[in-house]
């Protein structure tokens, strides 16, 4: 049957956009400017197509496109997605968008390779979600660390070298060890396939230590607690843009990796070490809560804050095995996943909005120190609404989008545990506390010196980016019904396979949630 | 009588690469300074016709001849080409130093040319006796190449270190040889691994003849604890005479190694992998932390050679047939990266400098762009990061190191390997995030040298997104 390859297109369409701008050069920055624009709008009206296509009823892969690629190794050219990567595509084009956007006027120094690298990027980022061969994925994985590395090295801050060769061997440190999980999951499964891999039986020990390895890696990159310290580094130091897609985007894909690898390759090791994760999580919500409190700098702000939310969403993926326990509450596991889903769509719009702002200030001001500011409302007054109303919804307001993953997550948390609940639950608290206290020092008050005195309002770029933003935090957080409905089906059964015991017989005694059974097929997977 | 058509025609590239040697050293005595461009070109045409010589007769069975000394099967097809491929570039990227220091003089392309023809030998070869013979025609014409520049002392110092502990390493080896000899009473390989076949390791003669050999190997490779000529030879040689050691030979290297222990040897497998593991995680432990402490570039790709050597030993001691393809892999693909690197170190050198500090690297993507991203995508590709080939060489080395379940090794190697990513990234600062030294000069190079580089550092993402071709090839090799 002969099918549009779509994902292809959506894949190497920006890369070539960015391949283009490059040789287009500074000659003519306006051209090349335009057209990375233009790749970049084309790329998220193509990728709609996913929405309009995909089949909400099915938790099939979809948009299969399989070639060989080495056949020698059984390496394929395998792409296709499900509910849970179909909306992070979406949000890769979406957000590339206003990250070309925002570095229209700012970025002074080689305009078009500034530009260049990001098409190139999120090509990359697209081919991390749809990707189901293990090496394709390993390969866009790695790759996506080349442009930002350069990014944040070569239009970055003061600190951009210690900050960006931090982030790139923190990254590199934790992906090379799935490297080796993987191929030795090859070894037993004979192929590469992510979905062979999730059918395949595995002994405890292995399982723990495949687990171990994915953790690592994903760890590094969603980031967990005590592996984060790269990212409020790579965040000061990065252009504003660069921070947008770290924050919206790739910090997503440590997630991503969770569901797409730990959960249905390891779910007994991941049973098993769930209190693991868990106590991770909840130190990420509260303790790193408190650090984003005291952060002097704008950008450490909002970078430790995503550290924090970013513990919901493995709190709500990993949840899921308390709830398992007791056969009556299935749908709060899913509600847990589905969750965490929805927070890391979430926090794509409002951190990226958030990052947005502190540009549109610091271009202005160049300072993102949080004294500098005050009053910044009674010159600025669009702009502080802006900035109101995000920081409104990365506290959680009821309304926004913010609220809806935090909720559906403390949700399922309560199904399992009462006091993890009412860990989690402080986020409300500390979330609003150093977001409000943050917008109170900076935008209201009295104008605190002629620098803020002098400050111009936003420019039509600027208002268009944080406007579609806010719309797209509002719709997500009054109606997000179409968002849970495209991957609900995905989720369900990936609750189905996980509960299933992956053990072989010999171990099946050590098998905590279900009978084992030889028939994993049940996962419908193709 | 072996001197007939049937044997000669296997042998067509290296007599084409002696008669071009012979030629070039003839008529640079005729020749004025100004037209000895000529040699150039009468080089690269040599390499050139070699390249489809061996195209030409290589393809098909396995052929024996010389009385059992020269071989030509699909090993020596692929290593010859790639040999002569990877020289090839190496003289290209030498010709505009050479010309700026005055030393654009027939005896560095009759020296080059014979140690090319000293590699082929030792890739054809069918017993220990001819390998030998290559190996030190390929020595002996680099121990002159490193002195080759007169006035430089440590070019003088570096040859004479190259030449003590190469001949030590090349006397290890002979000794081996020998004591195989006597154990099995042949020097080719074919009766060798019957002999070794049937008694096995119960010869303590034997036993110490393989020692030897594995010592003469690790010297040959510059692999840990045998790598301490490497670094002194690297700083100390003309870089373009660095490029061409440490480029192809890398390659017959590895030839040199299959032959030996895989033709010769490979019932004892068990015996020598024991050894290979011990100097594969020395050198890959070694190369990467030593190199991060270097500030001069030719130092640091000094151990970052005896790193790669690491990891190539690796796909060798796995002893399958998916663990040579892979070495045989990774050894193509460091010599174009080397070849590449010191090519970049070469454009850098302007008439009375010579690029040999990191420092002397910053800020080259505000000089000349292009050649910045090349050198960017070879850094990145010995970094072992993907979509270059440098990963996909080191994902199959370690694939079959996990085949042979020795995870645990696959682990220390991609430990090392992280180690190893910081030092090439900070050359890929310097071009990128570091401004240059004012009043440098704008960088001048000939339309060839940057077509080769182009083409050479484009094959870095070219074969990383497209391996099937080569991989094949190799695996082709041992199937």
């Amino acid at each position: 049957m002969y099918q549009f390859p779509l994902l292809t297109l959506l894949i190497w369409l920006p890369i070539i956009g960015g391949i283009v701008v490059l040789a287009s050069g500074d000659r003519a920055t306006d051209i090349s400017k335009w057209t990375a624009l233009g790749f970049a709008v084309f790329t998220f009206l193509i990728s709609l197509g996913l929405w309009t296509g995909f089949d909400t009823t099915s938790a099939e892969m979809q948009f299969v496109e399989r070639s060989a690629w080495i056949p020698t190794f059984n390496v394929e050219y395998f792409l296709g997605v499900d509910g849970i990567s179909m909306p992070l595509i979406i949000l890769t084009t979406f957000i590339t968008i206003f990250v070309i956007i925002a570095g229209w006027e700012v970025i002074t120094y080689r305009p078009s390779h500034y530009m260049a690298a990001f098409l190139v990027m999120e090509g990359i980022m697209i081919g991390v979600f749809s990707a189901l061969d293990a090496i394709l994925f390993y390969v866009f994985w790695e790759a996506m660390l080349i442009p930002m590395f350069l990014i944040i090295g070569v239009w970055g801050g003061p600190n951009r070298v210690y900050a960006t060769i931090k982030f790139f061997l923190y990254t590199f440190f934790g992906s090379v060890f799935m490297l080796v999980a993987l191929i030795y999951m090859y070894f037993q499964a004979g192929s590469f396939s992510i979905l062979d891999f999730h059918t395949l039986q595995l002994g405890m020990t292995a399982q723990i230590l495949i687990f171990i390895a994915f953790l690592l890696a994903f760890a590094v990159k969603v980031p967990m607690f005590p592996v984060h310290t790269w990212l409020p580094d790579a965040h000061v130091e990065a252009p504003t843009g660069g921070s947008v897609i770290l924050a919206a985007i790739m910090l997503k894909i440590g997630g991503y990796g969770f569901l797409r690898f730990s959960l249905p390759i390891a779910p007994d090791a991941s049973d098993s070490l769930d209190w693991l994760i868990i106590t991770l999580s909840l130190i990420a919500i509260i303790y790193i809560g408190f650090v984003a409190l005291v952060q002097q700098d704008l950008k450490k702000l909002i970078a430790y804050s995503s550290i924090a939310h970013m513990g919901f969403v493995t709190l709500g993926f990993f949840i899921i095995f308390t709830i398992l326990r007791d056969p009556s509450a299935t749908g709060g596991a899913v509600m847990g996943i589905e969750g965490g889903m929805v927070q890391m769509i979430s926090h794509g719009f409002i951190s990226g909005a958030l990052f947005l702002c502190v540009g549109v200030l610091y271009d202005r001001v160049h300072s993102r120190e949080i004294a500098v500011y005050g009053g910044v409302i009674n010159t600025m007054p669009w702009f502080g609404a802006f900035v109101v109303f995000f920081a409104m919804a990365n506290a959680g307001l009821p309304g926004t989008s913010g609220f809806v993953g935090e909720f559906m997550v403390i949700l399922a948390t309560f199904r399992a545990d009462f006091w993890w609940a009412l860990l989690a639950a402080t986020t409300l608290i500390l979330a609003a506390a150093f977001s409000l206290w943050m917008v109170k020092r900076v935008i209201f008050g009295e104008v605190k010196n002629e620098k803020v005195a002098a400050l111009q309002d936003l420019n039509r770029r600027e208002a268009f980016n944080l406007g579609v933003l806010a719309t797209a935090v509002l719709i997500l957080g009054i109606w997000p019904a179409p968002l849970i409905d495209v991957m609900h089906a995905t989720v369900e059964n990936l609750v189905a396979h996980v509960s299933l015991c992956k053990l072989p017989a010999a171990e099946a005694a050590q098998c905590i949630l279900a009978v084992p059974t030889a028939d994993l097929g049940l996962a419908g997977q193709p | 009588m072996p001197f007939d058509a049937a044997n000669l025609i296997t042998v067509l590239p290296e007599i084409a690469i002696l008669i071009t040697a012979a030629a070039v050293l003839i008529l640079d005595l005729y020749l004025k300074d100004k037209d000895r461009d000529i040699i150039h070109t009468l080089t690269l045409i040599g390499l050139l016709v070699a390249i489809g010589l061996t195209g030409a007769v290589g393809g098909g069975e396995r052929q024996v001849v010389f009385d059992g000394n020269v071989v030509r099967d699909a090993m020596s097809d692929l290593l010859r080409g790639a040999i002569l491929i990877v020289s090839l570039f190496g003289f290209v990227y030498a010709r505009p130093w050479l010309k700026d220091r005055g030393l654009f003089v027939g005896e560095f392309y009759v020296l080059g040319l014979f140690a090319v023809l000293g590699m082929l030998i030792m890739v054809s070869s069918n017993s220990f006796l001819t390998l030998y013979l290559g190996l030190e025609l390929q020595a002996l014409s680099l121990y002159a190449l490193v002195a080759f520049d007169r006035d430089s002392n440590k070019g003088a110092e570096a040859a004479m270190k190259y030449f003590v502990l190469g001949a030590l390493g090349s006397g290890m080896l002979l000794y081996g040889v020998s004591m195989i000899y006597g154990a099995t009473g042949s020097v080719e390989f074919g009766p060798v691994a019957q002999a070794v076949a049937e008694q096995g390791m119960d010869n303590t003669v034997l036993v110490f003849g393989i020692v030897f050999l594995v010592v003469g190997i690790g010297f040959k490779f510059g692999a840990v604890p045998f790598h301490m000529w490497v670094p002194d030879i690297y700083e100390g040689a003309p870089t373009p005479v660095v490029l061409l050691l440490g480029s192809a030979p890398k390659i017959a290297a590895f030839a040199l190694a299959v032959r030996m222990l895989v033709d010769g040897l490979a019932a004892i497998h068990a015996d020598w992998q024991g050894m290979l593991v011990i100097l594969a995680v020395l050198s890959m432990g070694l190369g990467n932390l030593v190199a991060i402490a270097q500030t001069n570039i030719k130092r640091m790709l000094a151990y970052s050679t005896i790193s790669h050597v690491g990891f190539l030993l690796l796909g060798l001691l796995a002893g399958s047939a998916q663990g040579y393809a892979a070495a045989m892999f990774y050894a193509i693909v460091y010599a174009a990266m080397a070849a590449g690197a010191f090519g970049i170190l070469l454009i850098l050198s302007r008439r009375g400098f010579d690029a040999e500090q990191l420092d002397d690297l910053k800020g080259l993507n505000e000089r000349d762009s292009w050649y910045a991203a090349m050198m960017a995508l070879l850094m990145f590709s010995m970094a072992g990061v993907p979509p270059t080939v440098g990963f996909m060489a080191k994902l199959l080395v370690l694939e079959a190191v996990v085949r042979i379940d020795l995870v645990w090794l696959a682990v220390v190697a991609v430990i090392f390997s992280i180690i190893g990513a910081f030092y090439y990234l900070r050359v890929v600062k310097l071009i990128y995030f570091d401004k240059p030294v004012e009043g440098l000069p704008r960088l001048s190079t000939s339309g060839g040298v940057r077509f080769a580089m182009t083409l050479n550092g484009l094959s870095m993402l070219a074969l990383g997104v497209f391996p099937a071709g080569l991989l094949g090839l190799c695996q082709n090799v041992f199937a």
